[in-house]
């Protein structure tokens, strides 16, 4: 049995001009200690994904079907009560924005205290001595002194790292990262994903990490899951999905990025996102791949098994094998 | 693998060729496409009270215009009062449709009387005409006031925002004075002073018909009342320019006059426009207690403020005199509040999900 | 680079570029925000200069200054060798020098139609007087960056991010400008959409001759589209040079560990890439390190460094680097 359990999961947004159906079923595994990175461009219903997960969706969101269940306790209709003991405690989340996920008012110190105190037994002096933990585990120094500092008294990169703590504070068994270095610079960048890394090894969680960043999933993820207009195109190992790519749209997404090495011409996907108001019958990346085929527009094509846990929803996959599927 | 089994024995051979461009594109869905401003009349349609609001005042404002054209009585006619005749008293402080003594008897003759709805006043005018007047006169003060302290906030507003330094600081620290002044007894002492001076001044020009009192009302709104209307464009115009559409107006060679007129104001109207629907209100709320107090409008002119205080003097026996124009400024003032408060819902986007 | 300034001149240059920023510090009291200290470096003639650095570095500020959409505190820019000083010459500067912009959304005025904001630097110069040649210059702009010419009427929103970018660019290139100033005009659209706005510009520039300042945080979009690159950190030029030298060669430790920062999307390097990266974070650009900008995070930092910033030294081949390292 795998830590976290996603079985096609589908979730919408009531809005006034209709049903956002922002996730289209999406499955998966993470298993303790592992990476999963969740590719894709905005609106392809990656953040969505996660936050469904830790059941954090706006008012007018909800998820309309589909399983989520951890350590084999289903979370979908678990109720507000149980979430709330589960989230931020054995699941946390970071966010992009550091600065707005930290309140302005209060000092660093706490806030870490705070979310100490909410999430675990410590009490008194032990809370501070924690803090202090923390902060000493995402390599901030000065400890001391940080705790009294406000949030908008640290670099931008800082507040990542007290946000990290933040998150760090109960030991939890999954930590959701959605984009947390897409604000942030190269070389600072670099530095939370190092830190983020070392912190996997040393506290042995299982990361889900959201970005669009193709470059932030090869260094960190084992496992990736490419996303598009709320469905799974394809996942699968890392080495899978850079250097065996077998959906049309896992294809063009690496031919349009620029590489750093030697200056190819970039082979962009053409045309434009679906609308999720209102999402095509068949394959949502029809329209825009060189591939379609009439079976494409007719019919979404579910995700079928190429390798030991490599996946792909292209009906290409099917035709290239005359049809013929192992099971 | 099962399902994946089936799937591929319900799919032919020919499903594998290739789709042409038509076909493509026909799979594609379009949804009509709504602009800004239908989006939020759309929104405004889904708030019930808003709507009622507005129905509310059009029917008020279309009342206040056309019932005088129609009414057999004149708001400033004394209907005892006929010349070449004695005084009939019997028409003074009507109950609601009660006939007075001479219209009894031509009633009695078979002939047609209109009734007094509301009754008449304590000089025999008929007192639904003097409220319906009174209504006119309070919203024609609101709008224009309203339109005066819009104009000059506009300008001053747009002009310190945009070029913003020495001028923006003048200006603000212009509006920090007026701000901190007790704006009651402001406009109390400047309508008594207007209205003395102002009187001799226009004696003999057109203005006289509107008279000293309705002009030193809208002076009086628009020497106070523009800095808050000044603040909240300059708020806005600070904010808009650093866009980066005015930046590209720039680099193409914009002068500032062609900025403001085409990109600033345009995106600040929706602001605007809520915020006038909103001092509408407080206008005719002051117009109404300046009335009150006497530094309204000029007899015989009634508004709804001066009718609230003439029928003060008669409090115990009439006590529906005071009770139906306070009602119509209740009305009003209400209905344009809540009218306002739905534009803002609907149209600013800062409230937008 | 002797060479090429002979055969080349240069279109766009500028000379000891400043400017300064007052940041109001309480009541009475300002700061100064250096945010282009000295920067000097020119564009020729049908080239693309990139310029990278991180946020605060400086790099829209000084692509701002160039344009004289902020009065440089200091320094000198020359267009086509010409200084832009007067209101004459910034006038001819307008017709042959445009701007496009970050961010798709507010780069684009929400109450104007797509027609009426590309024709808009038209209108603003006066350039057609006949309504149905300037229509047809629209219609003409909007081809040549790929918009449907029938959404001619509609509003900037009814469009995605990448279409809005095109018609930034169309805007643009309304003028038949010489020289566009490109900020971070990719960094706001996603990867499909991103290559697909620099492979037009990549186009235009060969169709139209263009010579581009192309400003981005993202260094293998400006490896992929710049002649030559110039690095800036906190107010300062670091390095210029050659694209290839300065990726393959690069001399500043800036440069050598901003490059080694990007995330490269190829699991191989990835994991072979295991070299430490740079420690700390940058300094506020209202507290600018004393002497050399970078030398509080510099892996080589030596006494001497605190004292001055090193000049520009060309190290061969038009690269040029300020740093005491050899």
């Amino acid at each position: 049995m795998s830590l976290l359990e996603v079985r096609d999961l589908h979730t919408s947004f009531f809005t006034d001009a209709g049903e956002v159906m922002a996730v289209n079923g999406v499955s998966f595994d993470l298993d303790r200690g592992q990476t999963l990175g969740i590719v894709g461009e905005s609106g392809s219903g990656k953040s969505v994904t996660a936050y469904s997960i830790m059941g954090i969706l706006a008012a007018n969101g909800k998820v309309v079907s589909g399983s989520v269940k951890f350590d084999g306790k289903e979370l979908i209709g678990c109720g507000e009560a149980a979430m709330r003991k589960l989230r931020g405690n054995r699941i946390s989340i970071i966010f992009q924005e550091a600065m707005t996920s930290l309140n302005p008012t209060m000092t660093v110190g706490a806030q870490i205290m705070e979310s100490i105190g909410l999430h675990t037994d410590a009490t008194g002096d032990d809370i501070r001595k924690r803090a202090l933990e923390l902060l000493g585990q995402v390599r901030i120094n000065e400890a001391e002194k940080r705790l009294k500092q406000y949030p908008h008294e640290l670099s931008g990169g800082m507040r990542q790292r007290i946000m990290i703590a933040m998150a760090l504070a109960s030991d939890p068994d999954i930590l959701i990262a959605d984009e947390p270095t897409t604000a942030l610079d190269v070389t600072i960048q670099a530095q939370i994903l190092e830190l983020m890394k070392t912190l996997q090894k040393e506290l042995g969680m299982a990361i889900i990490m959201i970005t669009h960043d193709l470059g932030v999933i090869a260094e960190m993820c084992d496992e990736v899951m490419v996303m598009y207009a709320g469905s799974v195109c394809e996942k699968g190992s890392l080495r899978d999905i850079f250097k065996r790519p077998a959906h049309e749209y896992t294809k063009g997404l690496l031919n349009s990025m620029p590489s750093l090495e030697k200056v190819t011409s970039l082979k962009p996907i053409r045309g434009t996102v679906p609308d999720l108001l209102a999402l095509p019958k068949g394959c949502a990346f029809a329209e825009r791949c060189d591939e379609t085929m009439k079976i494409c527009l007719r019919k979404k094509c579910p995700l079928i098994q190429l390798g030991d846990d490599h996946f792909s929803a292209c009906w290409l996959n099917v035709k290239d094998r005359g049809g013929e599927v192992n099971g | 693998m099962e399902d994946i089994k089936n799937i591929l024995s319900e799919i032919e051979s020919s499903d594998f060729d290739k789709a042409s461009d038509e076909e493509k594109k026909s799979a594609v869905r379009e949804r009509p496409s709504t602009t800004f401003f239908k989006d939020g009349l759309r929104r405004l349609s889904k708030n019930p009270l808003a709507l009622i609001s507005f129905v509310l005042i059009v029917l008020v404002t279309l009342a206040a215009v056309i019932i005088p054209f129609v009414w057999p009585y004149s708001y400033d006619a004394m209907l005892g009062n006929v010349p070449g005749k004695s005084m009939d008293m019997s028409y003074n402080n009507l109950a609601p449709f009660e006939y007075s003594r001479s219209e009894q008897l031509r009633m009695d003759q078979g002939e047609q009387v209109f009734p007094h709805i509301f009754g008449t006043d304590a000089s025999g005018r008929d007192y639904f005409i003097r409220v319906i007047y009174g209504t006119r006169i309070s919203l024609t003060v609101g709008f224009f006031a309203s339109l005066i302290v819009l104009i000059i906030g506009l300008i001053v507003g747009s002009v310190s925002g945009y070029f913003g330094g020495k001028v923006d600081l003048f200006v603000m620290r212009i509006v920090d004075i007026i701000y901190s002044l007790p704006d009651m007894l402001m406009v109390i002492l400047l309508s008594a002073v207007l209205k003395e001076s102002l009187g001799l001044w226009i004696q003999g020009t057109v203005l006289e018909s509107i008279g000293s009192n309705m002009i030193s009302l809208f002076l009086v709104f628009g020497l106070l009342y523009w800095v808050s209307m000044a603040r909240l464009i300059r708020g806005q115009i600070l904010a808009l320019k650093e866009q980066e559409y005015v930046l590209a107006a720039r680099v193409a060679g914009a002068k500032g006059s062609w900025i403001i007129r085409k990109h600033l104001i345009p995106n600040c109207m929706s602001v605007i426009f809520i915020s006038v629907a909103l001092q509408i209100p407080s206008a005719i709320f002051t117009e109404s207690y300046l009335s009150f107090i006497g530094l309204g409008v000029n007899a015989p002119m009634p508004s709804l403020g001066s009718l609230c205080s003439d029928a003060l003097n008669g409090i115990s026996s009439y006590p529906y005199r005071l009770v139906i124009p306070a009602l119509v400024i209740s009305v009003i003032v209400l209905s344009l509040n809540l009218f306002g408060d739905g534009l803002r819902d609907a149209f600013d986007p800062k409230l937008q999900k | 680079m002797a060479d090429r300034k002979m055969n080349a001149t240069p279109l766009v240059e500028i000379r000891n570029l400043k400017k300064y920023f007052e940041i109001n510090e309480g009541f009475f009291k300002t700061k100064q925000l250096r945010a282009v200290d000295d920067v000097s470096f020119e564009i020729m003639t049908g080239e693309t200069l990139g310029l990278v650095g991180e946020s605060g570095c400086g790099k829209s500020t000084l692509g701002r200054t160039l344009l004289k959409l902020y009065e440089p505190t200091a320094g000198e820019i020359l267009f086509e060798g010409k200084a832009v000083k007067g209101k004459k010459e910034l006038e001819q500067f307008r017709k042959k020098a445009t701007m496009v912009f970050q961010d798709p959304y507010s780069s684009l005025n929400p109450r104007m139609t797509v027609a009426d904001i590309i024709a808009e630097p038209l209108t603003v110069q006066g350039y057609f007087t006949d309504e149905e040649q300037k229509k047809k210059r629209v219609r003409q702009l909007m081809d040549m960056v790929g918009l449907n010419t029938e959404h001619a009427a509609r509003y900037a929103h009814e469009f995605s991010g990448g279409q809005r970018q095109r018609i930034g660019i169309a805007r643009a290139l309304a003028v038949n400008p010489e020289f566009i100033v490109c900020d971070e005009p990719v960094s706001a659209l996603d990867v499909s959409i991103q290559a697909q706005v620099i492979n037009q510009f990549d186009e235009l520039k060969k169709t139209l001759g263009l010579t581009y300042l192309f400003i981005s945080h993202d260094l293998l979009v400006v490896r992929h589209i710049s002649d030559r690159i110039a690095v800036m950190y906190l107010g300062r030029l670091v390095e210029i040079g050659p694209a290839d030298e300065i990726y393959d060669h690069p001399i500043h430790p800036y440069t050598r560990s901003l490059i080694k920062a990007v995330p490269i999307p190829d699991p191989d390097r990835a994991a072979a890439d295991k070299e430490e990266g740079l420690k700390g974070d940058i300094p506020s650009p209202l507290d600018v390190p004393t002497g050399c900008v970078f030398r509080t995070r510099c892996p080589y930092a030596k006494d001497e460094c605190a004292a001055n910033m090193p000049e520009l030294t060309d190290r061969g081949g038009g690269h040029l680097c300020a740093c005491i390292l050899k």
